[in-house]
C-alpha cells in the first residue's frame, strides 16, 4: 500500500541495477555540482538571485529560455543517439544493447523533450528577446506572469530529468495514446511524469501566448500599424494566436487522461462506455497547430535573416503575412490526417487529406517569396543564410513527402512507418530548428553585445545539414521497404545498412553540436573582438537594431515612431537613427520579484507529489502557489520610475563607446540644445 | 519467454528462404506489391510524387542560382534594394501551387472512395472472410466459414479477395501487410474492415505498425498465398490440430507474451469474434497485467 508520507515513492524506484541509467545519472549531478560550485566559487549567488532567477525582463527571461533549450538539447539528442545506436545493430540474434522497457522510454522522452522542451522554449526565448524590441516596448505586457511562464517551463523539463532517476518515464511514446497509457497498460509512474511535464509546461506556455498576443496588440510603438509589424513580429502574433487555441485542448485532453488514471473514470478506457480513439482526436486538435506554432516562428526567423543579409527588402510582405494567417487556420481543420487508419470513411478522410495539401500552397508562397527576397539583392553568406538556404532546400522535400502522405490511400502504406519518421523530421529539423539556429546567431549579438564566431557556425551548419541527410534520407528508403517506426529489434538483414547509415549521420550531428559549443567557447574568448559596439551589427531594418547591444534595461530611451516597415532603415535613411532626444523622461519599469520562481519552486513540488501520490505535499504546494500569488497581487511595491538623469549617463555611456569605436553617423555629443543640462 | 524466441528464430530462416524463392527481390515491399490494392497504391504515389515535381525541382534549382547570382561579391548583378512587390510574381506563385493542389486534390478524393478499406473487391469469386484480433503480442486470425483459427499465421489463397474484420484485445493496434496494401487500426471494443487480395503466390510479411507497449517488435506473421488446392490442403492440416480455442484456451492466449512462433486452433468457440468486441461494451475492467512494465525492471 502506499504510505501516507511518501505515496507510492521507495528507494526501489531508484534504478540501481541499470547501468546505463545510473551512469547518466551519475553525469547529469556532477555536472550540475560543479556549476553550483563554480557560482559559490566566484561568489555569484547573489548576482544570480537578483540579476536572473527573480528578473521579470523579457531581454533575461530570453536567455534563460534558449539556455533551457540547448541544455535540453543535448539531452534529447543523447536520447536520439541511443536509439541509432540500438536500431543499427538490433537485427536477428543481436539483441542490441537496450531491452524495450527502456527503449520504449527513450523514444517518448525523446519526442516530448524534442517538441515541449527544446522547440517550444528556443523559440520562446528568441522572442522574448526580439519581441518587445521589435515593436519599441519596453517590456511584455505582463511582465511578472511571463516569470512565472518560465519557470513552470523549467520544472517540467526538470520533472523529465528527474524522472531518469526517480521511477522511469512514460514509455507510450510521446503522443501517450490510450488504452496504452491508462494505468492497466501503464501502471507505474512513467505516464504521470509524462502527464504532469506536459500539464505543467502546457501552462506556462499558455500564459506565455497571452501574454505576447496582449503585448503585441497593445505595445507597438506610435506609427506601427499592424501592416507595419515586422514580419518576424507576425509570425509571432499567429504563432500566439495559434497558442490561445491549441493549448486548451492539451490541458484538458491531459486532464481528461488523469481523471482516468487517478480517479479510475472511463474517458479513453476500452471499457465501461471509455472511447480510445477521442484521445488521438483531441491530442492533434492540440498537436497539429502545435507543428505550426514550432515552425511558424522559425518562418518568421529565415524571414527577417534573408532580408537583411539580402540587404533588400522582403519580398511579397502582404502575401507572407496572409500566407501565415491562412495556415494557422488551417492547422485546425488537419488533425485527422494523424489517423488515416482509424477506418473513418472516405468522404472524411478525403476533406482531411485536401485541407492538409492546401496548407502546402501558402506554404510554397513563403517559399518563393523568401527567394525573389534574394533576387536583385546582395546575399552575404553568413551562418543564418546558411541556415536559411538549407532550409529552403531541405524543407521543400520535406514538404513534398508531407503532401505525399496527406493522400489518404497513400498514407495508408506509409502511416506509422520510417517514412513518417523521415517525414517530421525533415519538417521539424530544417524548418523549426534551423530556424531558431539562425535566430540564434542574428540575435546573439543583441543579446551579449558581442557577435557569434562565424568559421565555428559555419562549421556547425555543414556538419548539421550533411548529419541531417545522411541521418534522415535512408529512413524514407526503409518506409519504402515497409520498416514501422518504434521498433526496438527486427528480423530484416535488408534493413540493417540503412539503419547503420542513419547511425552514422546522427554521429555527424554529433559533430555539428560540438561545433556549436565549440563557437560559443571560442565566442566568449574573442568577446572583445566581435563586440557590437553599435547594436546594428546587420545592418538591420528594424527596431531591435536602433538600441545598443545588450539593450539598457528599459530597450528605448525613448519611444521611436515608426513611418515604414523597415523602421530602422528608414531611420537610418533620414538620418535619424542615432538622434537623441531634447530631453530625457524618467521610465516606469516593472520591480524584479522572487514570486515567479517561488511559484515554480512549489509547482514542481506539486507535480512530483502527484506523480508520486503524495497527497499531503500536493496540497501543501497548491496552497504555497496560491499564497505566492495572493501575496505577490497584495503588494502594491511592484514598479518603479528610473531617473531621466540614470537614462542619460546609461545613454550617454552607450554614444560615447560608439564614438570611440569611430562608428558612422553616429553623434557623440549630446545635441546643442541639449547641452545647457549637462 | 526465452523459449518462444529459440522456435521463433529456428522457423525463421526457412520463412525468409522461401520469400526468397517467392517474392524476388521483396525487399522494397511498397514499389514491389503483390496485390492489386497495393499496385494502385504505388501508383498513386508516384502521381502525386510526379506531380509535386513541377514545383519542387523549380525551388531547389532556384534556391542555388538565386542564392549564387545575387551573392554579394557579385557586383555585376543587378541591386535593387527596394524591390519589393511583383504582381505578376505574386499571382504566378500563389496560382502554380494552388493548380497543382487542385489537381491532386481531385486525386485524393477519387482515390480515398476507390481504396477505401471498407470497400469490398469487385470478384466473381466469393472472398475467404478472416476475422483478425491484435493481442498482447501477437494477431489472433479466425476463419469463421472454416471454425479454424491461427496465432500468427496466415494463410490465404491467391486470387481470392479476402474480407477482414478487425478488433484488439489490448491496446490499439495496426493490421497491415506492406506487400498486399493497405493498413487499418485495430481497436478494442470497435470492428474496423479491410479488403485485400493477393495476385501472385508468394510468403509476405504481416505486422503491427501501432506501437502497443513491450513486445512489440516482435509481433509480425507470414502470410502465405497460395493457390487454392495449397489452401485447402492447408486448411485440411490445421484441422487435424490437436489444440483447439475454447475459452480455456483463448484466456491463455490472453496472458501476454512475446515473439510467439505461429499456432494452430483445429475448432473455434462459435462467435468469438463478436464475444471480444462485446466484452469491452459492458464488463468491469480486466485485472491483467503486462509483465516488463512493472518499475524497476
Amino acid at each position: 500500500m502506499d504510505s501516507a508520507l511518501f505515496g507510492k515513492l521507495t528507494v526501489s524506484a531508484i534504478p540501481f541495477d541499470n547501468a546505463i541509467v545510473m551512469w547518466t545519472v551519475g553525469v547529469a549531478l556532477t555536472m550540475g555540482a560543479v556549476i553550483l560550485g563554480l557560482v559559490t566559487y566566484y561568489g555569484k549567488w547573489s548576482y544570480l538571485w537578483k540579476e536572473w532567477l527573480t528578473s521579470v525582463d523579457h531581454k533575461r527571461i530570453g536567455v534563460m529560455y534558449v539556455i533551457l533549450a540547448l541544455v535540453m538539447l543535448l539531452r534529447g539528442f543523447a536520447d536520439a543517439i541511443m536509439m541509432r545506436a540500438q536500431q543499427a545493430v538490433a537485427e536477428g540474434p543481436s539483441q542490441g544493447y537496450l531491452p524495450p522497457y527502456h527503449y520504449d522510454q527513450i523514444f517518448s522522452a525523446h519526442g516530448t523533450i524534442m517538441i515541449i522542451f527544446v522547440a517550444m522554449p528556443f523559440f520562446i526565448g528568441l522572442m522574448n528577446i526580439a519581441v518587445p524590441l521589435q515593436i519599441g516596448a519596453r517590456d511584455v505586457a505582463f511582465p511578472f506572469m511571463n516569470a512565472i511562464s518560465l519557470w513552470l517551463t523549467v520544472i517540467s523539463a526538470a520533472l523529465v530529468m528527474v524522472s531518469l532517476g526517480v521511477g522511469d518515464f512514460s514509455h507510450a511514446g510521446w503522443t501517450g495514446y490510450p488504452p496504452l497509457s491508462e494505468s492497466q497498460y501503464s501502471p507505474g509512474p512513467g505516464v504521470d511524469y509524462w502527464i504532469w511535464s506536459l500539464q505543467l509546461g502546457g501552462i506556462g506556455t499558455l500564459m506565455t501566448g497571452i501574454n505576447f498576443f496582449v503585448t503585441i496588440v497593445k505595445m507597438r510603438a506610435p506609427g506601427m500599424t499592424y501592416m507595419k509589424m515586422p514580419v518576424f513580429t507576425w509570425a509571432i502574433f499567429v504563432t500566439t494566436a495559434l497558442i490561445m487555441m491549441a493549448f486548451p485542448v492539451l490541458t484538458v485532453t491531459l486532464g481528461l487522461l488523469t481523471l482516468d488514471r487517478y480517479l479510475g473514470m472511463h474517458f479513453f478506457t476500452n471499457n465501461l462506455g471509455g472511447n480510445l480513439m477521442m484521445f488521438p482526436n483531441l491530442f492533434w486538435i492540440w498537436g497539429h497547430p502545435e507543428v505550426y506554432i514550432v515552425i511558424l516562428p522559425a518562418f518568421g526567423m529565415f524571414s527577417e535573416v534573408v532580408a537583411t543579409f539580402s540587404q533588400k527588402r522582403l519580398f511579397g510582405y502582404h502575401s507572407m503575412i496572409y500566407a501565415s494567417i491562412a495556415i494557422g487556420v488551417l492547422s485546425f481543420a488537419v488533425w485527422l490526417h494523424h489517423f488515416f487508419t482509424m477506418g473513418a470513411g472516405a468522404d472524411v478522410n478525403a476533406f482531411f487529406g485536401i485541407a492538409t495539401m492546401i496548407i502546402a500552397v501558402p506554404t510554397g508562397v513563403k517559399i518563393f517569396n523568401w527567394l525573389f527576397t534574394m533576387y536583385r539583392g546582395r546575399v552575404q553568406f553568413t551562418t543564418p543564410v546558411l541556415w536559411t538556404l538549407a532550409f529552403i532546400v531541405t524543407f521543400t522535400i520535406g514538404g513534398m513527402t508531407g503532401v505525399l502522405m496527406s493522400v489518404p490511400a497513400a498514407d495508408f502504406v506509409l502511416h506509422n512507418s520510417e517514412f513518417l519518421v523521415a517525414h517530421f523530421h525533415n519538417m521539424l529539423i530544417p524548418g523549426a530548428l534551423f530556424g531558431y539556429f539562425a535566430g540564434y546567431a542574428y540575435w546573439f549579438p543583441k543579446a551579449f553585445g558581442f557577435r557569434l564566431d562565424e568559421k565555428w557556425g559555419k562549421r556547425a551548419f555543414w556538419a548539421w545539414a550533411i548529419g541531417f541527410l545522411v541521418a534522415f534520407m535512408p529512413l524514407y528508403a526503409l518506409g519504402f521497404m515497409g520498416m514501422p517506426r518504434r521498433l526496438s529489434h527486427y528480423d530484416n538483414p535488408a534493413w540493417q545498412p540503412y539503419l547503420e547509415v542513419a547511425a552514422a549521420g546522427a554521429a555527424i550531428i554529433f559533430v555539428g553540436i560540438v561545433c556549436q559549443v565549440m563557437q560559443l567557447i571560442v565566442s566568449i574568448k574573442n568577446r572583445a573582438a566581435l563586440r557590437d559596439v553599435t547594436g546594428d551589427p546587420w545592418n538591420g531594418h528594424t527596431l531591435e537594431w536602433a538600441v545598443a547591444s545588450p539593450p539598457p534595461f528599459y530597450n528605448f530611451a525613448e519611444i521611436p515612431v515608426v513611418h515604414d516597415l523597415d523602421a530602422f532603415t528608414d531611420m537610418k535613411e533620414k538620418g535619424i537613427a542615432y538622434q537623441r532626444p531634447a530631453k530625457y523622461r524618467d521610465i516606469h519599469m516593472p520591480r524584479n520579484t522572487p514570486a515567479g520562481f517561488i511559484i515554480g519552486m512549489f509547482a514542481f513540488s506539486f507535480g512530483f507529489a502527484m506523480i508520486w501520490y503524495i497527497w499531503w505535499l500536493a496540497l501543501a504546494s497548491a496552497f504555497g502557489m496560491l499564497i505566492t500569488l495572493i501575496v505577490r497581487s497584495l503588494n502594491d511595491n511592484v514598479d518603479y520610475y528610473v531617473p531621466a538623469a540614470e537614462v542619460e549617463r546609461i545613454e550617454n555611456e552607450h554614444h560615447r563607446q560608439m564614438a570611440d569605436a569611430g562608428a558612422t553617423g553616429v553623434n557623440a555629443e549630446p545635441a546643442p540644445y541639449f547641452a545647457h543640462q549637462v | 519467454m526465452e523459449n518462444a524466441k529459440q522456435t521463433r528464430r529456428g522457423w525463421l530462416p526457412q520463412g525468409a528462404l522461401a520469400c526468397t524463392a517467392g517474392c524476388g527481390g521483396g525487399h522494397w515491399a511498397l514499389l514491389d506489391p503483390m496485390g492489386p490494392i497495393g499496385a494502385d497504391e504505388k501508383t498513386l504515389i508516384l502521381t502525386a510524387f510526379g506531380l509535386m515535381l513541377i514545383v519542387v525541382v523549380p525551388v531547389i534549382v532556384m534556391t542555388f542560382a538565386f542564392a549564387w547570382k545575387y551573392r554579394a561579391s557579385n557586383k555585376a548583378a543587378t541591386y535593387q534594394p527596394k524591390w519589393d512587390y511583383s504582381g505578376k510574381i505574386e499571382t504566378i506563385v500563389w496560382i502554380v501551387p494552388a493548380v497543382i493542389v487542385a489537381a491532386l486534390s481531385v486525386l485524393v478524393w477519387k482515390s480515398s472512395h476507390d481504396l477505401s478499406p471498407y470497400k469490398p473487391i469487385a470478384s466473381n469469386i466469393p472472398p475467404v472472410r478472416v476475422e483478425a484480433v491484435a493481442m498482447d503480442w501477437k494477431w489472433l486470425f479466425i476463419y469463421p466459414d472454416l471454425g479454424i483459427a491461427t496465432v500468427n499465421k496466415l494463410v490465404i489463397p491467391t486470387g481470392v479477395p479476402v474480407s477482414f474484420r478487425i478488433t484488439s484485445d489490448t491496446v490499439m493496434s495496426s493490421f497491415f501487410i506492406p506487400r498486399l496494401g493497405s493498413q487499418i487500426y485495430a481497436m478494442a471494443g470497435m470492428q474496423t474492415r479491410l479488403h485485400l487480395v493477393a495476385a501472385h503466390d508468394g510468403t509476405y510479411e504481416g505486422l503491427n505498425t501501432q506501437f502497443s507497449g513491450a513486445g512489440f517488435s516482435g509481433m509480425y506473421f507470414d502470410t502465405v498465398a497460395t493457390s487454392r488446392q495449397g489452401f485447402d490442403a492447408w486448411v485440411k492440416q490445421v484441422r487435424q490440430a490437436p489444440g483447439t480455442l475454447d475459452a480455456a484456451a483463448f484466456k491463455a492466449l490472453e496472458t501476454p507474451s512475446q515473439n510467439d512462433p505461429p499456432a494452430y486452433f483445429s475448432a473455434v468457440k462459435p462467435h468469438l469474434f463478436d464475444d471480444i468486441i462485446q466484452k469491452y461494451m459492458a464488463n468491469p475492467p480486466r485485472p491483467a497485467q503486462a509483465p516488463g512494465m512493472k518499475m524497476g525492471v
